[in-house]
């Protein structure tokens, strides 16, 4: 809805603080509007997320990009793709990239399924 | 620059040669194997009270060993001052191995922040890019790309003398990959800002704060800096002065929100725009906005871009917004100045105007050094003083009505932002996103109660075991208690150790880099040459022409002379009213399909210049006399001061006796004026010329000097700014000399031809 400029009107509770009063005033509110979006990202993941964090134990993009959406599909994201890679490259003695290329080819997902339960 | 440990850079090149081309194909070899050899952001080094040719520098920081510099230079000992503020130039032509060569152009200019704008659609791409696929209106940023550019970025800077910032966008759905790939990668700079998914993207906004946070994380843990979305609110805003207050907002936004989740506050660079230009008395509406928001931001970065909103084709107008700009720079304050090509308003913009945006900052800021000791604003004067404050007192009335709207995600649903209202003014023009709307709605997950994520520099609950943490992450309250790493799980992380970093080559067999350049191959093993503004061998060319017309006649006008010049697929990129009747400015472009062999070509020899200590003494022994005058109707004599004065370092530098005999003087005058003086060399100077009266009178003084008998006594010399030295010579002169002669060059020339001729 369209409103006029109400600046004068509404300004009065501002018009008394320094300068510096208003600057700090200004990220106070900064700090209010910012605090429940760190909260819902700190508890919260995507699988852009879990994409970075399977890149980040060595894995290429495209089983990257596989073994996200398995996870996904089957409801494990939350628990974190790389810890269902490391799960299984615990499991069978062999490094997290090539664990990942297994889960990739669609090989192995019992082994998660053992430990979290979730849809085959 | 964080403390990366020396890294392997297999695949290194041996060091560019200023004379040879960049080998992009010897560039792309053995790409697997090359590493960043450094990461994190480079200010440039501050050199207070710098002191270069006879001049005292207050603003700028340690020169280049390699470098262009500003044109009128050789005024002042070739002198290449670099300003205190890294200079941006941002460039994407769809092809990156073109780009390449563009940056190289770039850097020598005095360019150090190379940004990559990403191509169309990238944003919306959830996951990478792998190989070179062709980009539109930007460059498809993966992996082989940016290690390729690194890659040249590193011999580039080598080649210049100062690192390099290569930059490019973390913002999209896939941003924590991007930041991740970017981290490995050497990347120093990135745009991310959440924001701008949410507004200009439309990708959900709970997954583009959530994202945000990892990505962010990911960015800091090698000091990236990371610049801000806000200008975009300006860019995009009906009436975009009107959105002032919104753009203090939307910074904080960003800014808290960075901090919050592990950036350092000196890593955080605002974006941001003067909001105006003329017609409107643009830089008194934007210097209010300019303080107030460095006022509430002094600790952070300020990214001053150039204005784009009111941008049109004209590439002047466009400069001089820049340099408005850039003015209001000088008097706030820059860390980073951005440019924009000034024919951005017409094209996809081109190798030469990036190197015209850069030069415009560069002279821009050398020409205002300093200005700030001498020329300061005054807080006190009502007007800005009230409307700084305005701003402010504006920006927290935002605040708080979004926090009684119910908060951020609310506050986006009821269209807050991109309004064209000054807040608390609505025009109801604002964009509006649903929290459950947009790309990848409905893709964040809650993280489990035994969420475990093994590597380095993730943001957020992490159920490492215990003893395991980075220093940076929340898994433990302090860092000494700390035994191992997140990614001593797996054995390390690709951010701890560059060797677990996997490369794809191409996944495209047709749509890639290989196949762009075997398009050229036979161009570049020939060394045959085509224009081109941004692509290898693209052809196209811009010829600029008054023809006395109405602009709609001009411009279909214009495609038929097009034609005519053989340009293929022409089109009229700016026009400019002279007058209504009278006539129409037109730059047309055109592709023009042909090419030279360089090797058929006949280029004379450039003119031998001598040592002043051999002039010299020949001029002395021979007792050198000159009589120079501008001949015919004309009234120039700058040029013909410019080659004998001696305070031009003419002539009479070197003992040649000269005698001036004035302007408009016919040439029996100066004929007899040489046998009086028995001066042995004539000059004379035709300036501007009508009709043939240049060629007539050149003719006419060598005839008088075969009549008289003294023709091969005397070495006859004429120039002018149209005159060239083959013109010169077949209209009987001994030679000739056009635009940019120096007295060296006339003098060099009668030393040799004197001798050569026994005179």
């Amino acid at each position: 809805m369209a409103r006029a400029d109400t600046y004068l009107q509404i300004r009065g509770h501002l018009a008394a603080l320094t300068d510096e009063e208003l600057e700090a005033r200004f990220w106070e509110l900064a700090q209010q509007v910012v605090d429940p979006l760190v909260e819902l990202a700190r508890t919260h993941t995507s699988p852009s997320i879990e994409r970075s964090v399977l890149m980040r134990m060595g894995i290429d993009s495209p089983t990257c990009m596989a073994v996200a959406g398995e996870c996904e599909k089957r409801g494990l994201l939350g628990h974190g793709a790389g810890q269902v890679v490391l799960h299984c490259s615990t499991t069978w003695g062999c490094p997290a990239p090539e664990a990942a290329r297994r889960l990739a080819a669609g090989e192995g997902w019992d082994v998660a399924l053992a430990k979290w339960g979730g849809t085959a | 620059m964080s403390d990366t440990p020396a890294r392997p850079t297999g695949g290194a090149m041996p060091p560019l040669d200023p004379n040879e081309k960049l080998d992009i194909a010897k560039l792309l070899e053995d790409l697997a194997d090359y590493r960043p050899r450094r990461k994190g952001w480079h200010w440039r080094e501050q050199v207070p009270d710098q002191k270069l040719h006879k001049f005292v520098y207050k603003e700028t920081s340690k020169g280049l060993r390699n470098s262009i510099p500003l044109p009128a230079a050789h005024y002042f000992g070739d002198i290449d001052p670099q300003p205190d503020c890294v200079i941006t130039t941002e460039i994407a032509s769809g092809r990156f191995e073109d780009d390449l060569r563009r940056m190289r152009m770039a850097a020598w200019h005095g360019a150090d922040h190379m940004m990559v704008i990403r191509t169309a659609g990238q944003s919306h791409m959830d996951g990478l890019l792998e190989g070179t696929p062709e980009g539109v209106g930007g460059i498809a940023v993966t992996r082989k790309q940016v290690r390729a550019t690194r890659k040249a970025l590193d011999l580039i800077e080598d080649e210049v003398g100062r690192p390099i910032n290569f930059h490019s966008y973390v913002s999209g759905v896939a941003g924590p990959e991007m930041a991740v790939m970017f981290a490995e990668e050497g990347v120093n700079g990135a745009h991310q800002d959440p924001q701008y998914n949410v507004l200009y993207r439309n990708i959900n906004m709970y997954r583009s704060f959530v994202d945000a946070a990892v990505a962010k994380h990911v960015m800091a843990s090698v000091r990236m800096a990371q610049i801000d979305g806000a200008h975009n609110a300006n860019a995009t805003a009906v009436e975009a002065w009107n959105v002032m207050p919104e753009l203090l907002v939307q910074h904080a936004i960003n800014s808290a929100y960075s901090v919050a989740v592990g950036m350092p506050k000196e890593d955080i660079c605002l974006s941001t725009v003067p909001p105006d230009a003329a017609p409107a008395p643009c830089m008194r509406m934007d210097l209010p906005y300019a303080l107030a928001l460095r006022d509430l931001f002094g600790e952070y970065k300020m990214r001053a871009q150039e204005n784009t909103r009111y941008m049109e084709s004209d590439g002047r107008d466009a400069t001089v917004s820049h340099v408005m700009n850039l003015v209001i720079s000088r008097l706030t304050s820059a860390d980073i100045q951005s440019t924009i090509t000034p024919d951005e308003g017409r094209n996809v913009p081109w190798h030469y105007n990036n190197v015209a945006a850069v030069n415009t900052a560069k002279q821009s800021l050398v020409g205002m050094d300093g200005l700030r000791e001498m020329v300061k604003l005054d807080r006190e004067a009502p007007e800005l003083n009230q409307k700084v404050r305005e701003i402010k007192e504006r920006a927290v009335l935002f605040f708080e009505a979004m926090l009684r709207e119910g908060g951020y995600f609310a506050s986006v649903e009821e269209a807050y932002f991109v309004d064209s209202g000054l807040y608390p003014e609505t025009h109801d023009d604002g964009i509006a996103r649903k929290s459950d709307g947009g790309v990848a709605a409905g893709t964040i997950v809650p993280r489990a109660a035994d969420y475990l994520a093994p590597v380095c520099h993730h943001f957020g609950l992490n159920h490492l075991p215990e003893g395991y943490g980075d220093a940076a992450g929340e898994a433990v309250a302090a860092a000494a208690d700390v035994a191992h790493k997140p990614c001593d799980l797996i054995g390390g992380c690709t951010l701890c150790d560059a060797e677990k970093v996997p490369f794809i080559d191409e996944l495209d067999p047709e749509d890639n880099v290989n196949a762009r350049l075997a398009l050229t191959a036979e161009l570049r093993a020939k060394g045959l040459i085509r224009p081109e503004v941004q692509w290898a061998a693209d052809g196209w060319v811009v010829v600029t022409m008054f023809l006395p017309a109405a602009p709609r006649v001009a411009e279909f006008a214009a495609l038929e002379l097009g034609k005519a010049m053989n340009l293929q697929a022409c089109e009229v990129i700016n026009k400019q009213v002279m007058h209504p009747a009278e006539g129409t400015l037109i730059e047309l472009k055109g592709r023009l399909d042909a090419v030279v062999d360089p090797a058929t070509l006949t280029i004379p020899p450039e003119p031998v210049v001598m040592s002043d200590a051999e002039i010299k003494a020949f001029v002395a022994e021979k007792k050198l006399k000159c009589v120079a005058a501008t001949v015919g109707e004309d009234e120039h004599s700058v040029g013909m001061r410019e080659i004998i004065d001696i305070k031009h370092g003419g002539l009479e530098k070197w003992g040649f006796a000269c005698e001036y005999l004035g302007t408009s003087v016919p040439v029996e005058k100066v004929l007899d004026a040489a046998l009086e003086h028995a001066a042995q060399i004539v000059l004379i100077s035709t300036i501007i010329t009508h009709g043939d009266m240049h060629r007539n009178n050149m003719q006419k003084l060598a005839d008088l000097a075969v009549e008289k008998g003294v023709r091969d006594k005397l070495l006859l010399i004429s120039g002018g700014t149209q005159v060239t030295d083959e013109l010169a010579r077949s209209w009987g002169m001994d030679a000739g000399f056009g635009r940019g002669a120096k007295g060296i060059g006339v003098a060099s020339f009668v030393v040799t031809t004197m001798r050569e001729r026994g005179m």
